[in-house]
């Protein structure tokens, strides 16, 4: 696969344009996945996330071909994330007039229109729950958190994408995981 | 309660990050059967990380990839500095001494927090952002410092943003070069270049850009 991505990579560089769409094709939904845990907010991750591919697409001879297109697209998007939360002011959101965008509402609205069976609602309840309470992590903890478990990555590509030393990673992902433990309490 | 050896959380997040030794994992099992508290705490881990590991994949939406492609500079893709460095030797030579004879350079880039913007007459600004209005299209370069620049229309000219984001609805477009100048680095390029300019002829400098 990461030859695939390598091949299209150099088509792009070479002019082709349609490369790219399909490097956006295959990455879309780690990105978007990844900015939305990040943020938290659905109209906000889109733009995060297309955000991230357009300045991979503009700074694409600046990767480095001998690593993973991967970890360096996943850097770009977890700094813009970052970016984005510090500069986020309450009460603002870009596309906030945009419909069905907010997951939390969208189940709220499910939950209300149709009574389901009371296991579904637990369960549905824990999504809404797990999101929340990455959210409450600290900065330094969540981004590793998210990128251990959601995106299902290895501490040494955390590292990579993080640019941290390994050790750090570690230290963060055990911190992070006793700091969800004491937030979920009794469960 | 017995007191518990510190390394035994270690352990414990060794053994679910998969690192853990076959020693470790010995001396852990044995504290764990003796401890009811370590236990507990060992047992709420493990359900925490299933948890967190089992969460539903969100996936894009519909309609994703189109928006990125039509968030794409027209023209292909810029030249950055490396490259430009490279290929230039002596205009970044000459284009550095005028820079960094004057001294305001740094102090120019450190100093200056006040938020100013290129005059366009369909803009509007909003505390400390400037705002292209959906339906609007503004004619010519935009330039915003130390604030932020939110485009729903059109930009039919070059964007820049200094020390400030730039975030584009869906609608936006800009038909010419963007960027967002946050480092005294980006900085150092954005003066070269227009000092850059400034000493090249207009039309030698087209020629270096289409090269
Ligand atoms: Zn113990
Ligand atoms: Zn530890």
């Amino acid at each position: 696969m990461d030859e695939l991505i390598n091949k299209r990579v150099k088509e792009v560089l070479h002019g082709n344009q349609e490369a790219f769409e399909e490097i956006v094709i295959h990455f879309q939904h780690r990105l978007y996945q990844v900015c939305y845990r990040m943020l938290n907010n659905a109209a906000e991750a889109e733009d995060i996330a297309q955000e991230a591919f357009v300045r991979a697409y503009v700074n694409l001879e600046t990767y480095d071909q001998k690593r993973k297109f991967s970890t360096w697209l996943y850097r770009i998007a977890t700094n813009l994330c970052i970016d984005r939360i510090r500069k986020k002011k309450p009460d603002y959101y870009l596309d906030a007039t945009v419909p069905g965008t907010e997951g939390l509402d969208m189940y709220s609205q499910i939950a209300t229109d149709h009574q389901l069976p009371e296991e579904e609602v637990e369960k549905m309840e824990m999504k809404d729950r797990v999101q929340y309470e990455v959210n409450r992590l600290p900065d330094k903890y969540r981004t590793i958190i998210i990128l251990r478990y959601m995106e299902d990555l290895q501490l040494q590509e955390i590292a990579d994408i993080l640019e941290m030393p390994l050790g750090t990673v570690k230290t963060r992902v055990h911190r992070g995981r006793e700091a969800l433990r004491q937030q979920m309490g009794s469960m | 309660m017995e007191k518990c050896p510190k390394h035994v959380v270690h352990y414990m997040h060794a053994f679910l990050d998969g690192e853990i030794t076959n020693e470790e994992e010995q001396i852990m099992n044995e504290h764990l059967k003796l401890c009811e508290e370590c236990r507990e705490i060992f047992e709420e881990l493990e359900q925490t990380v299933t948890l967190f590991k089992g969460v539903d994949v969100v996936e894009a939406p519909a309609g994703f990839v189109d928006g990125v492609t039509a968030r794409l500079p027209k023209q292909m893709i810029k030249k950055g500095p490396n490259k430009w460095f490279r290929q230039h030797p002596f205009m970044v030579a000459a284009a550095m001494f005028l820079l960094l004879m004057s001294a305001s350079f740094f102090s120019s880039f450190e100093n200056e927090q006040q938020f100013s913007f290129t005059k366009q007459p369909n803009i509007v600004v909003e505390g400390e952002t400037v705002v292209v209005p959906a339906g609007e299209t503004v004619v010519g370069d935009l330039v915003v410092k130390n604030g932020d620049l939110r485009i729903e229309g059109e930009v039919d000219g070059n964007v820049t943003v200094i020390k400030g984001s730039k975030y584009m609805a869906s609608t936006a477009v800009i038909t010419g070069s963007s960027e967002e100048i946050n480092e005294i680095f980006d900085w150092l390029w954005y003066k070269m270049k227009s000092v850059a300019k400034d000493i090249i002829p207009a039309s030698k400098e087209q020629k270096l850009e289409n090269e």
